[in-house]
């Protein structure tokens, strides 16, 4: 369906509700499929239901194309059922009393095309997701997959103008969301409006989106490609989904790229400002600026003894907190200044005879930290200045 | 399932004895020979032509306005919605006789509405078929009400947000998507109602009188039998049992069902 092709999505969203406030500015060009990673509670389905119409702003705007859809000030409002918005519920929210086919048919019936035409035309969105042999089944004899599916057709179905999708996979077992995200790979490219999709995933986010929003507490605190922002974490949120130690600190030496952390201790980085794969890398870095401070776990190395001099210029100390086995590697919690998630062989562990309790010593080539001016906005910060610890 | 303790054992079977014994007697009692004569002395059939009529009026007419008001009950807010509840289920617990006489009031052809009724249109309720079904649709239409009222409740709001989001009308998603969704306690509702309406007394009596062949309904019919021929009263019971029976096996699945919402 390309009726509504070339409208973009403007969205200057303030939502209160209680003690809670939602603040964002979302705008998706047509075609781009923007991701909204964020845990629970942060305001990823108000942000959806919002631009559904499903719930009114307190503040702000939302147009697509030329339509004004909500504007708290002007008193426009647009309910849901005038905006044409293919919204993918987290519970797929299939009718239970239709089949298939005319649950992916509804929305063409509800706006007056005849049964036979609404059902062809479903019937081709079935053929096209490869969906035919379920076309006569209730929703209650689907599985998750197949349900997932199923909302997914009626939305795209319902020619919308922008498309949004609530945790499209969260309902899913390990191995259909592995199959599921391969289909929506698919399928949301060849959608040619804004579409949104939300998620705490961000593996999904990566796959499928363009551009990424991270939302903590009502508040978008980073923005960029899917890539960007899981190498340059804004929060320690996201640098956890990613696997990755994040400190603050500010740059107290700009030639040896020395930076004290927030919360204790300093890490030496190699090319202040100069992050790898990104292209808006000539980054104003002088001494006092904040910076945010990544080491992936595998970058780090641990020792019993104090390592040689003239190794890595990074060396600290740590306690050992705790010990987590991950599929090939064991995930090991160090206190210190700063503390660190690190990542060994199981085989290093057994070397290093490594025991929750024990002193160690960590290390890290001053190449692998990598250094970025940033520090999110205002009310979060309080959040992330805590150091990583994943057994806190 | 084990075996029920005595305390509880010993009450059930008394329990069942007391349901069945009066039926069973009923049955002993029943002149199966003279049935048919009985049946048509007594003026049987239009009794319960009368009865059957009054009773689906009664049913459609609860029906049109019941489940729009059970829908107002359950989705709109507005001030003073549980006092209305309250006031719509009143009829629920009053004895059906206190309806009747307080229809007569209303209704009656003094009544503060029914004398304008009467003036203007020249129409009079009491005493007429018309009448019963009034009575009836009183006494009958709050068990449709609250069942549809409850089914209401708890039928998911999140599919029709999704009709909405999919450009259904808010009548049209009660067409297509909540009045399916409630279809079983729909079904459930206007039987109950049906067979409410149909076992009327007391409301009917008061307001409708008891002419045969106008407003005599079988209950009627079998109160007045008992007076003077109790052979012919036991004849018409025979026929009100067949008719409940049958509602029961209409009922069966839908509604007797443990967990079956009322």
């Amino acid at each position: 369906m390309t009726a509504h092709a070339g409208e973009g999505l403007r969205a200057d969203v303030v939502v209160e509700r209680g003690d809670f406030r939602l603040e964002a500015r979302v705008t998706v060009d047509p075609g781009q499929v923007l991701a909204v990673l964020g845990p629970n509670g942060a305001g990823k389905t108000t942000l959806l239901r919002t631009l559904a119409g499903l719930g009114a702003l307190t503040d702000g705007t939302i147009t697509v194309g030329q339509d004004t859809w909500d504007d708290a000030r002007a008193g426009t409002f647009v309910p849901a059922v005038d905006r044409a918005v293919g919204l993918v519920f987290q519970d797929y929210r299939l009718f239970p009393h239709l089949s298939v086919l005319d649950n992916v048919a509804f929305a063409a019936r509800a706006r007056g095309a005849g049964r036979g035409r609404a059902r062809r035309e479903a019937a081709g969105w079935l053929a096209r997701m490869d969906l035919d042999q379920v076309a006569r089944c209730r929703p209650g004899e689907l599985s998750g997959g197949q349900g997932q599916r199923v909302a997914l057709a009626r939305a795209l179905a319902s020619d919308p103008r922008i498309l949004l999708l609530d945790e499209p996979l969260a309902a899913l077992d390990a191995r259909t969301r592995l199959e599921i995200r391969g289909e929506l790979r698919r399928h949301l490219p060849a959608f040619a409006g804004p579409s949104i999709l939300v998620t705490h995933d961000p593996l999904e986010a990566m796959v499928l989106a363009d551009r990424l929003f991270v939302l903590e507490s009502g508040r978008i605190v980073q923005e960029g490609t899917p890539s960007a922002v899981a190498r340059r974490p804004a929060t320690d949120y996201v640098a956890r989904l990613v696997g990755l130690n994040l400190y603050p600190g500010t740059l107290t030496n700009r030639t040896t790229g020395r930076v004290d952390l927030d919360a204790g201790g300093s890490l030496y980085a190699a090319g202040v400002g100069q992050v790898p794969d990104d292209d808006t890398a000539t980054l104003d870095a002088v001494t006092g600026t904040s910076m945010l401070v990544v080491l992936a776990p595998s970058a780090i190395v641990v020792h019993t003894h104090q390592p040689d001099a003239g190794s890595p210029r990074n060396k600290w100390t740590g306690v050992v907190a705790g010990l987590e086995m991950l599929t090939d590697r064991v995930r090991v919690a160090v206190d210190g200044r700063p503390s660190a998630l690190v990542d060994i062989t199981p085989a290093a562990v057994a070397d290093l005879c490594l025991v929750p309790g024990q002193a160690v010593w960590l290390s890290a080539k001053a190449t692998e930290v990598i250094a970025y001016p940033g520090r999110p906005a205002g009310s979060v910060g309080a959040t992330w200045t805590a150091t990583v610890n994943p057994w806190s | 399932m084990g075996r029920a303790p005595w305390p509880l054992a010993v009450p059930a079977v008394v329990a069942v004895a007391f349901l069945m014994l009066p039926l069973a007697g009923l049955l002993l009692r029943a002149p199966w020979r003279d049935l048919p004569r009985l049946l048509v002395e007594s003026q049987a059939l239009d009794a319960l032509r009368i009865s059957l009529t009054t009773a689906s009026v009664a049913t459609v007419i609860s029906l049109v306005l019941g489940v729009p008001l059970a829908w107002v009950l359950a989705r709109a807010h507005f001030r003073g919605r549980s006092l209305l509840r309250a006031l719509v289920t009143v009829p629920l617990v009053l004895p059906p006789v206190v309806g009747g006489v307080a229809l007569l009031f209303a209704l009656g052809r003094r009544g503060f509405i029914g004398q304008y009724l009467d003036q203007w249109f020249g129409i009079t309720l009491p005493f007429t078929t018309a009448g019963v079904v009034v009575a009836e649709t009183l006494v009958a239409m709050p068990f449709l009400i609250v069942t549809v009222e409850g089914a209401l409740r708890s039928a998911s709001l999140g599919l029709e947000e999704a009709a909405a989001t999919f450009g259904s009308r808010p009548f049209t998603t009660f067409r297509r998507v909540t009045v399916p969704l409630i279809g079983p306690s729909l079904l459930a509702g206007s039987v109950l109602c049906w067979a409410r309406a149909l076992g009327e007394f007391g409301a009917t009596i008061a307001f409708a009188g008891n002419l045969p062949g106008v407003t005599q309904t079988m209950s009627l019919a079998v109160y007045q039998a008992l007076e003077n021929d109790s052979a012919a009263a036991v004849a018409l019971s025979l026929v009100l049992l067949v008719v409940s029976i049958g509602v029961l096996a209409l009922l069966r699945d839908r509604w007797l069902h443990p967990g079956a919402t009322l």
